[in-house]
């Protein structure tokens, strides 16, 4: 089994429909159901983004997102399949639930 | 043992070698791709395991089964390197890795529909979530067994663009796990135009080969392309597009014998001698473009290619070609692909049949200056109006372009029939 991130990909936060919301719950379940659950959820906007210098000792934080982007990452999945092929049927899925472009990316080594 | 008896026996053991390489090459790779899931490491254990040969074989002989030698030569090596590696990182010290057998990625895995290990290695390097051109070059690589320069050749690309855009394919697959397989029939119909896509591509490399130290014609690649195309029509019987494709190439296989000559020339198809084509070839794949004339459907690409060739072969000698029907068939096409090349090829046909005015004028002004067959194609035309000065030009500037010496020499011949100066 082969962990993978599904990120999903917005440009406006807290947007999601009832609908979609829906949808996404339906999705989750079905993950949950057959084995591929690690863990999701949805992210605050990136203005409520904190960037944390802490390398040369003295932490410095720096209010807001490292990149300045018009599309950033809304919220995410882990999720475990036994190969590519079937992650990559769940990224469609996942696509289709929550009605946004998914990013598909293996853990490395995982 | 004269000396020379001795060089005799060793180069024949290297041409030996050579023909080994080209029948082996994807076997080897695909077995060793199946077994531990790692095109790299397929490929590069079977490049040493074919060095071992080049040193090897022309003392102790050419073994009995040179692909099952070189198999399990590679084998070996692969299995030395993973040990070394494990060796190499304390926390993979007892890893598993030091069985015989390792990694069982596909061992316990379906075939798939077939059970051919170049078929599934064609279909993974083929995955959609590949670039287009990314899946081309990995399949000529790792199963054509063409070189990094000869692919970059082929695309009209750099040499390390090229390299650098195989080695990122080879790195997804191996990062994202993408499986070693055939897919699943519900993933088929979305997978095999890639696929069809490439196969024409190897095919086209064999047919006329892109770079001049290659054969011009290379019958190993046709016939493997032509090869792997019957085994996915095996698997989508229905399917019109694999089967025109199947007919396209039989159809100009069916030619190849006639198209160079005794002293390595292309010859045109309207030079060749057509006694000498391979009338079983020419009747299977005529049948195929009568099927699917009788299944009503609308024909893609490369049922329209198919007929093209069939309307070229029905013929027995030039004068008999139905260039009407070509360039309807050329007008059809150009309505599913209006790129520059199909027009090209069109104004080819409408030459025949309008004249090389009008196929002038429909030639000037496409955007293929880079391209060898566009300045040949004017050359022609313009020689057949007579424009000997710029026709001299233009097949110049062909011939400078031009990567397949049996095709250079056929330009140099025909700017050398020029009238003038």
């Amino acid at each position: 089994m082969a962990q993978y991130l599904m990120s999903v990909l917005d440009d406006t936060t807290d947007s999601a429909t009832p609908e979609e919301m829906s949808a996404i719950g339906v999705f989750n379940e079905q993950l949950d159901a057959e084995g591929h659950w690690v863990f999701a959820g949805g992210l605050a906007s990136p203005s409520t983004a904190t960037v944390v210098d802490a390398r040369d000792g003295q932490p410095v934080f720096t209010d807001g997102p490292y990149l300045e982007s018009k599309e950033y990452l809304g919220g995410f999945w882990i999720i475990e399949a036994p190969e590519f092929d079937v992650a990559l049927r769940l990224a469609a899925l996942a696509s289709k639930a929550c009605n946004r472009r998914v990013e598909l990316r293996p853990f490395l080594g995982a | 043992m004269t000396d020379v008896e001795h060089g005799g026996t060793a180069g024949r053991r290297l041409g030996e070698i050579a023909r080994v390489h080209r029948e082996e090459w994807a076997r080897v790779v695909a077995t060793l791709a199946r077994r531990f899931g790692d095109l790299d490491l397929a490929e590069d254990m079977a490049a040493e395991a074919l060095a071992t040969a080049v040193e090897r074989w022309p003392v102790d002989g050419v073994p009995p089964s040179p692909g099952g030698w070189l198999t399990t030569t590679a084998h070996r090596k692969a299995i030395d390197r993973i040990r070394r590696e494990a060796r190499r990182e304390e926390k993979h010290r007892e890893a598993m890795m030091l069985s015989d057998t390792p990694e069982p990625l596909g061992a316990g895995e379906p075939l798939g529909a077939i059970e051919d290990d170049r078929l599934r290695l064609v279909f993974t390097c083929c995955h959609p979530v590949l670039a287009m051109e990314a899946r081309v070059a990995l399949t000529l690589r790792m199963v054509g067994g063409l070189t990094v320069p000869e692919i970059a050749r082929a695309f009209l690309v750099q040499e390390t663009a090229m390299g650098r855009r195989i080695t990122r394919a080879k790195a997804k697959i191996k990062a994202a796990r993408i499986p070693y397989r055939v897919p699943s029939r519900a993933d088929l119909p979305a997978r095999v135009t890639g696929v069809l896509a490439v196969l024409y591509l190897i095919f086209n490399e064999g047919y006329l080969a892109s770079a001049p130290e290659r054969e011009a014609v290379r019958g190993d690649l046709t016939a493997e392309a032509i090869r792997l195309t019957r085994l996915v029509r095996d698997l989508m019987p229905a399917d019109g597009e694999v089967a025109g494709l199947l007919a396209l190439m039989l159809l100009t296989e069916a030619r190849r014998a006639a198209r160079l000559s005794a002293s390595g020339e292309l010859v045109t198809l309207d030079e060749q001698d057509r006694g000498s084509w391979d009338r079983a070839l020419i009747a299977e794949g005529h049948a195929l473009v009568r099927s699917r004339l009788a299944s009503g459907q609308a024909p893609g690409r490369y049922q329209i290619l198919a007929a093209i060739n069939a309307v070229h072969t029905d013929a027995r000698d030039v004068r008999d070609t139905d260039w009407s029907q070509v360039v309807a068939l050329y007008d059809q096409l150009v309505r599913l692909d209006p790129s520059s090349i199909v027009r090209l090829n069109r104004a080819i046909a409408v030459a025949e049949l309008d004249g090389p005015e009008v196929a002038l004028a429909a030639v000037d002004g496409l955007p293929l200056d880079g391209y060898h067959a566009f300045h040949a194609t004017r050359a022609d035309l313009l020689r057949r109006l007579g424009r000997s000065e710029e026709s001299r030009a233009a097949y110049d500037r062909a011939i400078g372009l031009a990567g397949n010496s049996a095709e250079t020499a056929y330009l140099i011949r025909r700017r050398g029939q020029l009238a003038g100066p």
